[in-house]
């Protein structure tokens, strides 16, 4: 029996689980995957909004810059790639200049700070290859950018380490109520708890109403992208969004904190979990961009990828006890600025909590967690690194300079991967130009001996991902 | 300090390092990131190598090996295990194993670090991205260095000669090769590897097609949808065809490999992606000469271990004797070709004769291969029965034809 449940190891989950799990509490993550961060958390362009879009009042607004302002020092404490390089929201004519006037408008009334109104010439100083086409912008210096998985890792392998019990390969199936416990059955087992906290993402609506009544629906809206060679994210120094138009929000050209430069997405309602991309998409996606620069040579694309998010028939943010359940709460709806409101939403949950019984704060908890990223070492470093553990010394990705020793790391951390994509989003191995091309078959062996399992089982990613298939015959000697 | 350091123990470095060695070079280093020398040729068990410098039909573990027993007769030093991370225009280089991460430096550096495959991202392929998508090379690689086929029934996209000869090995592990497909209106490998590896096992080849989506159940691959292009490579509606299966095999080109090129400022054709090198197989960096598939993608380990050859007798000549050349002529090529190597001819040279290989991106019947100097006039040429773009073409232009050449070349080719 828990105090808490959380359904959803997404970032939204994860941050609340690091928070809560600073308290005298028992709780469980439950998780429908074999990982973390797995759904909508790990197909997004990686920004962390400053704030001026949301509308004043809203759920967003508040969350989005109290999490804007949070997220930089928890990087810090997390280990966790972050750069805060700013954004420009590029104006293409008078209307255009007209809605940045709004925006910076909304941004000021948001609390947003350092937001400034550029012209062109300025403008162009700080981006040298815009298009032809842009006049001005909106420049929001506390925007930033993150590596969304490795933040979403970091917080649940904190939780992890203070306590919280993550069940991964738990899907949901059913919710129950007696005597105000909660008995929630997964595909795994049954757990109970006092409450629940519903941060299942494109599933949110589906999980509350295993209980509850209709309160809203989730209509999940796809996102497909572009990630690029860093040859050319070199051309790119901030996130640059298109002024939101008559043609909707445009698309963004941004850096990524590993170098690359990511292009999308567009916006599309599909079915729950439909990752696939579209030939259509993906040239709707090329032809807007070249509104934000038309020098992309997208021959350098080294990947394709879509993500869901997981938007509500409401306008904003579902942050709430459930109407028609006590002691359940909902925090969905999760579309943009999701990822940059995450810390912030998790951080008060723990208000809800006090108004029905008084949790404590531990004597002692885990704040914060480092990571050996052998590339960004020194020279002095590096040797010093090898000396202590040789493995630091055999790089196994060479586009991403991935040792063998940090791939080793993460099967001694709090959650250890299980899968090839799961050492990707802890090491970056594989994440690079030849998209695991060589080192594929060196990390799969690598997984298969640290989990001892057989070659059929190893994973790509999901269940049902398996790679190889069967043994090639023996030959005669 | 190392007279000579090669980058890379494959084909190229291992036909260097051993001319190099030949050509009275003493301190001769090479490094290796994988644990054994070889390079890709270990995982190319079939036959079909050795054949031009050889004169015997070799698989690609016996052809290396030719070159490994010789090294080992030597006090060539080899360093396995060992990445070089960093290069710098000043012949220093920067190598990571489990000793540590250390300086070296040499008088001369040859490049020998292959190349890579193009995924799927490079062309877009659209679809869900489950398990069951592979690069040729990589299946390769999980089917003869560790014993594990990645699937049983396969669709390969492109017609490089990897994506052909794992057709013929997947369909020998009992595999059903459905069909391969090819986006150009010609196929992309060699001719023979067309007949022996897929008309003998009556494997399909869509020309002028390419996949335009990729679905998966549970997260495999379960069925590829394919179309038909027309010439300008556009999709042609209604021509969808589609093939159940749980594999799809990439085999859509290879790219030399030049990101540590870059750290020492060499300059890189933007066409083949490789240095831009001189008939000497000199990169724009004195000193820094490169050879094999990071300067351009060879058909045959054959002519790798021959440009090696080339470039490594020109290393010792820089490290051991004055130079002779005192300015430098381009290359240039003219459509159908696509590029040449060399880009540029050092002159005056003592060489009797200058090699320049190219491509087209046209398949041409009876055709000559012409060579103008800078004033238009034909100063010689080559009759063909054809040209093909899976085939790498090769003239050998006499010195004494260009020796007062000041400014450029020009090939081109005309179709009888």
């Amino acid at each position: 029996m828990y105090d808490v449940i959380i359904i959803g190891a997404g970032v939204v989950g994860c941050s609340t689980a690091y928070w809560l799990s600073q308290y005298e509490m028992s709780i469980a993550l439950l998780e429908t995957h074999n990982d973390v961060a797995n759904g909508t958390t790990k197909a997004n362009s990686g920004c962390m909004h400053a704030g001026y879009d949301p509308q004043p009042g809203s759920l967003m607004a508040k969350y989005n810059v109290e999490g804007s302002l949070m997220a930089k020092e928890l990087c810090e404490k997390l280990d966790v790639p972050y750069s805060n390089d700013g954004s420009l929201v590029l104006a293409y004519n008078q209307q255009d200049r007209q809605t940045l006037q709004e925006l910076y408008k909304r941004g000021i009334e948001n609390g947003v700070k350092e937001l400034y109104i550029l012209d062109e010439k300025e403008t162009r100083k700080l981006e040298p290859l815009l298009s032809e086409k842009v006049v001005g912008s909106l420049y929001a210096k506390t925007s930033a950018i993150i590596d969304p998985w490795q933040y979403t890792i970091a917080l649940a392998e904190v939780a992890v380490e203070n306590g919280v019990d993550l069940k991964l390969s738990n899907e949901v199936k059913a919710i129950t109520k007696e005597n105000d416990i909660f008995t929630i059955t997964t595909s795994k087992g049954q757990y109970r708890c006092k409450y629940i906290i519903n941060a299942a993402g494109v599933y949110s609506d589906v999980v509350h109403e295993m209980i509850g009544e209709k309160e809203f629906t989730i209509i999940p809206v796809r996102g497909q992208y572009f990630l690029l060679d860093k040859n050319e994210g070199e051309k790119v120094h901030l996130t640059l969004f298109q002024c939101p138009s008559k043609y909707g929000k445009g698309v963004a050209v941004c850096p990524t904190v590993h170098g690359n430069m990511i292009v999308g997405p567009n916006a599309e309602t599909v079915q729950f979990e439909d990752l696939a991309t579209t030939t259509e998409a993906l040239n709707y996606i090329k032809e807007r961009s070249a509104l934000t620069m038309d020098c992309i040579n997208f021959r350098d694309n080294i990947r394709n990828f879509a993500g869901v998010r997981a938007r509500s028939d409401r306008q904003d943010f579902i942050i709430e006890e459930s109407k028609s359940v006590k002691n359940f709460y909902n925090l969905a709806g999760m579309a943009s600025p999701g990822l940059t409101a995450a810390c912030a939403i998790g951080y008060h949950v723990i208000d809800w909590l006090n108004t029905k019984e008084r949790f404590v704060k531990k004597e002692n908890y885990k704040e914060t967690r480092k990571k050996v990223r052998f590339k960004d070492l020194s020279f002095e470093e590096k040797n010093e690194m090898i000396a202590k553990n040789p493995a630091y010394g055999r790089i196994i990705c060479r586009c991403e300079q991935v040792t063998e020793g940090e791939i080793l790391d993460c099967f001694n951390s709090p959650i250890p991967p299980q899968s090839i994509d799961g050492i990707k989003r802890r090491t970056n191995a594989g994440m690079g130009r030849c998209q695991s091309g060589f080192c594929g078959e060196k990390v799969a062996m690598i997984l298969k001996e640290k989990l001892n399992i057989e070659f059929n089982e190893i994973l790509l990613d999901k269940e049902g991902s398996n790679i190889l298939m069967s043994k090639a015959k023996e030959g005669d000697y | 300090m190392y007279d000579l350091i090669v980058v890379g123990a494959g084909p190229a470095g291992l036909s260097a390092a051993l001319t190099a060695y030949e050509n009275g070079l003493k301190k001769i280093l090479v490094v290796e990131r994988d644990k054994e020398m070889g390079g890709i040729l270990n995982q190319c068990i079939h036959n079909g190598f050795g054949l031009h410098l050889f004169k015997k039909e070799l698989t690609g573990p016996e052809f290396a090996g030719r070159f490994i027993e010789k090294i080992k007769e030597t006090d060539i030093e080899i360093m396995l295990d060992t990445m070089v991370l960093d290069m710098d225009k000043n012949k220093n280089v920067y190598i990571l194993n489990t000793n540590g991460y250390k300086k070296l430096s040499a008088k001369a550096i040859i490049l020998a670090m292959g190349c890579r495959e193009r995924t799927r991202g490079a062309i877009a392929t659209p679809g869900d991205r489950g398990a069951g998508v592979y690069t040729a090379g990589a299946a390769q690689r999980y089917m003869n260095m560790n014993g594990y086929s990645v699937g049983n029934k396969v669709v390969i996209l492109g017609s490089g000669d990897i994506g052909l000869i794992m057709a013929r090995r997947m369909t020998l592990e009992g595999a059903k090769v459905l069909a391969c497909i090819e986006i150009n209106p010609y196929s992309a490998g060699l001719r023979r590897n067309i007949k022996q590896c897929l008309e003998d096992f009556d494997i399909p080849l869509y020309l002028s097609h390419t996949i335009t989506d990729i679905k998966c159940t549970n997260n495999r691959v379960s069925k590829v949808i394919i179309s038909k292009v027309d010439e300008a490579y556009n999709i042609i509606e209604g021509s969808e065809i589609e093939i159940k299966c749980d594999t799809v095999l990439l085999s859509i080109g290879l790219i030399p490999e030049n990101e540590l090129s870059k750290e020492a400022d060499i300059t890189i054709d933007e066409r083949t992606k490789g240095p831009v090198v001189y008939e000497n197989m000199e990169t724009s960096v004195e000193g820094i000469f490169c050879c094999g598939n990071v300067v351009q993608v060879h058909d045959l380990a054959d002519n790798v271990a021959m440009e090696a050859k080339k470039a490594a007798k020109a290393a010792c000549k820089y490290i051991l004797e004055e130079k002779t050349f005192v300015r430098e002529i381009k290359v240039e090529a003219n459509k159908p070709i696509t590029y040449t190597i060399p880009q540029k001819i050092h002159l005056p040279i003592e060489e009797k004769v200058v090699d320049i290989s190219f491509r087209t991106n046209k398949v041409l019947d009876k055709c000559v291969i012409k060579v103008t100097n800078s004033n238009g006039e034909v100063v010689c040429k080559y009759p063909r029965e054809y040209v093909i773009p899976a085939e790498l073409e090769k003239i050998n232009v006499p010195v004494s034809l260009i020796k007062d050449e000041q400014n450029s070349i020009t090939i081109y080719i005309e179709e009888d």
